[in-house]
């Protein structure tokens, strides 16, 4: 219907686009800055991608916060998958409404209070906090977001799919799996980058979840960034920016194909028909 | 059948009892405790071995002295105020920048939409912590708006803007903008083009059209990304911490620095024990704005 | 376009009479998108009381034209007036003409009342007047019970019903219908016409409505425009427009038809005598004008106009014979397609008077079927 952008979309679209982009662009350009000073241009130059690469406490951080992500995201995808099993599959059962409950209120609930009270229980528990607790603590927020996620696209599900493969012989175990899992497969998969990234950005809830032996990403970002600007942060920010953006374009570009390409399978197969 | 049932309900169930729900306890339990210089930094602490007994003696030495401690000192208090208060002003904020990009995106050629869409994300996925930190750089006494202002002679000194309420205010429009303008977005992409016709047809101008059918049949969205921006920015602890210094006043910051620079681990519990209390009522706000409209699609 | 009457008069027919004013004038108009010609150098006149139907297939240009009634687009060329009035640069909003969308775009944040009063609210009408109009437009569509409702806690006929109320609240001179009924079953649609035509009688009000459904443009409306790409084919009282079309197009989109090429071999008086097949009668039947032998044309006869039977009528002017391929049992009608020498196959009505016991023919029954000479029309376009 409307094949052109009128002059005050255009203008609140730029304006509104300019205001979510510029900060991350005067972020990158001045992390080819010569200088210390990070608001001082003198020159274009990449040492800080240099220093960056060469200081071990980042990469250390990095190394550990990939494995903390890595192992979090894909217990949580686990266990988040079957959490949306349970609220929208699993009938009622003693305790459902806690369970709900239980399931939405880590998405609401400041990270401050999610952070200290899991610190108090490792503490009560008497664990040792470092890598091992920040797991436990991204996995539990993570598993939720996942299983808000997987359960929307669930209750969207078809169930006469699931029920002919139940009338054509499997187990309803077999049926969810063969069937049901392989058509909501990208949900899962968007669950667990989700999963992914937040553990990858979460900076409170790793402070109270960690113990001095371990330092995440964030976390060294954060003390850094504390005492004030920091050319070496620049220049991290910016190869983070880099990696996302290049994921999420090809992600979005790969989606997009694949459903151009799905309507013209369609089309030829409805011209054929 | 029914042991897979079983076994799918209770893992993440008994997950998320022990690593949420436990942990709540905890919280309240501590709430209730008096500091003391140990490890852990307060009593009492429940001893199992005293028994019955035991359990008795630990529930009668539990008061409610940090609470009233927090009403006393005004410190906290004015925290909390203070919070609410910069949360709904930067909610409304956002809503006044977040509201036209929502509607340029619903009324720009179809084709474009997903891209927009894609660029309205995409920060949502890039750090949290960079693009408020990428606000430390602009707004600074040497920062790049000052520097452009000096430049072009609209000002002769440098302004102070970080460290003030105002780079708070900032800092949660740019990173909560997001969650506003997707589900108004939404709202405002469903909405049939025949009713502002309609509108137009019984003698509104378009300004009116908009204001008497668009933004009513937009309100679920304004009332959620309200809500999805109000509630996280209400304990919102990294924005001031960065932008806010140490004139901005948050309560997620007080229990940050309760907790880990004066160790009063009862105070910072009975902070959070009250912050959940105050959120309480805006996310069952939420959760049932949701469940109608969910019904309402239905 | 000037088809002479079939009927009297004396009935209401302004068309008719030249010292008319038209309340409407399409004045060689002009519509284009891109480079797509939505309406092609079209000019219309519409008068005053009048229910007048745009029926044509959909991308015809029905629905732009309406739309350049409302406002809601302009002409590239040509001129639209409105009781003399030029309508260009009016916006939707400034217009005496109000519209009832096809998805009936009630406002779901408001009452059924809230709706009616809507248009009224943005007009000059006192606020103590309000409240009188809308239950006096509610009583006129009998929907006083739901005032208090939501449009989605009523059903379709009724929402139907209020944004005809809400269209008419402001008393427009000009009341546009998109679609009207097309979202009702087929027995509320026809109950609803009937309600229609009561109410447009009742207010005086001029409707133009626009279908695709032509036995919906023949039941409600005084004068029928059948349209195809841009340009009107034929404007004329549904009665014209079915007994005399003045195209294969109109006779084809109208009705069921059976429609024979031919070679005209004699035209007197207004009476033609038509070939078209080897071997076979010619037929005698009507035409408008006058045709020269050798003239290609087209013999159209409605399907209920031809008669069956077992033995040649003895004083038909057009009898032909053939075979009973198929029968249709319809209840009130029952259908046949007889097969002709040369393979064509033309259709039969016949209303079952009788209760069926036995059927006269059954398949593979040789039978005659006549028509007389006035009940085909000759077509040349």
């Amino acid at each position: 219907m409307n094949k052109r952008f009128s002059w005050f979309n255009a203008t609140s679209l730029t304006l509104g686009f300019a205001f979510l982009y510029l900060p991350i662009l005067i972020l990158i350009i001045y992390s080819f800055n010569e200088s210390k000073l990070v608001t001082v241009w003198a020159g274009f130059s990449t040492k800080w991608y240099g220093v960056l690469l060469h200081d071990q406490a980042y990469l250390d951080a990095v190394k550990i916060t990939l494995k903390v992500a890595v192992v979090s995201s894909t217990v949580a995808t686990i266990l988040g998958t079957m959490a949306a099993w349970v609220l929208v599959r699993a009938g009622r059962f003693p305790g459902r409404t806690l369970f709900s409950g239980m399931i939405y209120a880590p998405l609401v609930v400041p990270d401050v209070i999610t952070g200290l009270s899991l610190l108090l229980l490792f503490i009560a528990m008497g664990l040792d906090r470092g890598v091992g607790t920040i797991i436990l603590a991204h996995t539990t927020f993570s598993m939720c977001y996942v299983s808000v996620v997987v359960s929307s696209r669930l209750v969207s599900f078809d169930m006469s799919l699931e029920e002919a493969a139940l009338d054509l012989g499997c187990s309803p175990f077999d049926a969810f799996r063969s069937v049901t899992l392989p058509i909501i497969a990208p949900a899962v998969i968007s669950g667990w980058l989700l999963s992914f990234t937040l553990s990858l950005d979460d900076l409170v809830i790793s402070s109270f979840a960690s113990g001095p032996s371990a330092t995440t990403l964030p976390m060294k970002i954060f003390s850094q960034v504390r005492l004030g600007l920091n050319p070496e942060v620049n220049a991290l920010s910016t190869i983070m920016i880099a990696i996302v953006t290049i994921g999420v374009v090809t992600s979005s570009v790969l989606t997009k194909r694949a459903s151009v390409r799905r309507q013209r399978q369609e089309q030829a197969a409805l011209a054929q028909g | 059948m029914n042991l897979r049932r079983l076994l799918l309900i209770s893992v993440p169930y008994a997950w998320l009892l022990l690593l949420f729900l436990v942990p709540f306890g905890i919280v309240l339990k501590i709430s209730l405790s008096d500091q003391a210089l140990a490890i852990p930094p307060y009593t009492p602490t429940f001893d199992l071995a005293a028994g019955w007994q035991g359990f008795v003696d630990f529930l009668s030495k539990l008061d409610f002295e940090n609470y009233s401690w927090l009403t006393q000192d005004d410190l906290y208090w004015k925290a909390y105020l203070s919070s609410l208060q910069i949360a709904a002003l930067s909610t409304v904020l956002t809503l006044l920048v977040g509201y036209p990009i929502a509607y340029g995106m619903a009324n720009a050629p179809t084709e474009w939409r997903p891209t927009l869409m894609m660029l309205v994300i995409l920060p949502f996925w890039t750090s949290f912590l960079i693009r408020v930190y990428a606000w430390i750089g602009i707004l600074g006494q040497n920062g790049y708006l000052n520097q452009l202002l000096l430049w072009t002679g609209v000002i002769d000194e440098p302004l102070v803007m970080l460290n003030t309420p105002f780079a708070v205010y900032i800092g949660i429009v740019y990173t909560y903008l997001p969650f506003m303008v997707l589900p108004i977005y939404a709202t405002l992409e469903k909405l049939d083009h025949d009713l502002l016709e309609a509108a137009e047809d019984l003698g509104c101008s378009r300004f009116q059209a908009f204001w008497l059918v668009t933004v009513p049949l937009s309100k679920p969205g304004i009332i959620a990304g309200s809500f999805l921006v109000f509630i996280p920015a209400v304990g919102e602890f990294v924005i001031p911490s960065l932008l806010g210094g140490s004139r901005t006043l948050m309560i997620g910051k007080v229990l940050w620095d309760e907790f880990f620079s004066n160790r009063d681990w009862p105070t910072a519990s009975a902070v959070a024990v009250l912050l959940l209390l105050i959120l309480i009522v805006p996310i069952v706000l939420f959760q049932r704005h949701q469940q109608k409209m969910q019904e309402l699609d239905a | 376009m000037n088809s002479t009457p079939a009927v009297a008069t004396d009935v209401f027919a302004p068309w008719e009479d030249p010292g008319a004013t038209p309340l409407i004038r399409f004045d060689h108009v002009t519509k284009r998108f891109g480079s797509f010609t939505a309406i092609d150098d079209l000019s219309l006149d519409i008068y005053e009381r009048e229910f007048f139907a745009l029926l044509g297939p959909s991308g015809c240009g029905k629905t732009t034209l309406m739309r350049m009634l409302a406002g809601f687009e302009t002409p590239t060329e040509g001129l639209i007036t409105l009781g003399g009035q030029d309508l260009a640069g009016v916006p939707p909003n400034r217009r005496p003409v109000n519209m009832m969308f096809q998805s009936y775009a009630l406002f779901p944040h408001l009452t059924v009342a809230d709706n009616i009063a809507f248009g009224l609210k943005r007009s000059d009408m006192a606020k103590s007047e309000i409240a009188g109009r809308v239950d006096e437009m509610l009583a006129l569509v009998q929907l006083s019970k739901f005032a208090s409702r939501k449009p989605h806690q009523i059903s379709g006929g009724q929402r139907q019903r209020v944004a005809l109320a809400r269209a008419l609240a402001k008393a427009p001179k000009l009341l546009l219908l998109d679609e009207p009924l097309a979202a009702l079953d087929k027995k509320l649609r026809e109950e609803t016409q009937f309600e229609l035509m009561d109410i447009q009688e009742k207010l005086g009000t001029t409707f133009v409505i626009v279908t695709h459904d032509q036995e919906e443009a023949m039941t409600v409306a005084s004068r029928v425009a059948v349209m195809d790409h841009g340009r009107l084919v034929q404007v004329a009282t549904p009665e014209v427009i079915y007994e005399q079309p003045n195209s294969r197009y109109v006779a084809d989109f109208i009705g069921d038809v059976n429609l024979i090429e031919g070679r005209v071999l004699e035209c007197t008086g207004g009476k033609c005598r038509i070939s078209w097949a080897e071997g076979v009668d010619p037929v005698t039947a009507i035409a408008s004008e006058t045709l020269n032998k050798g003239d290609s044309c087209c013999i159209a006869v409605r399907p209920e106009k031809l008669a069956i039977s077992a033995q040649r009528p003895p004083d038909a002017v057009n009898a032909l014979s053939g075979k009973v391929l198929d029968i249709g049992y319809l209840g009130n009608i029952s259908t046949y397609h007889v097969g002709m020498p040369g393979g064509r196959v033309l259709k039969v009505q016949v209303a079952n008077h009788n209760r069926l016991a036995r059927r006269p023919f059954t398949w593979d029954d040789e039978v005659w079927i006549s028509f007389t000479e006035t009940a085909a029309v000759v077509l040349t376009s």
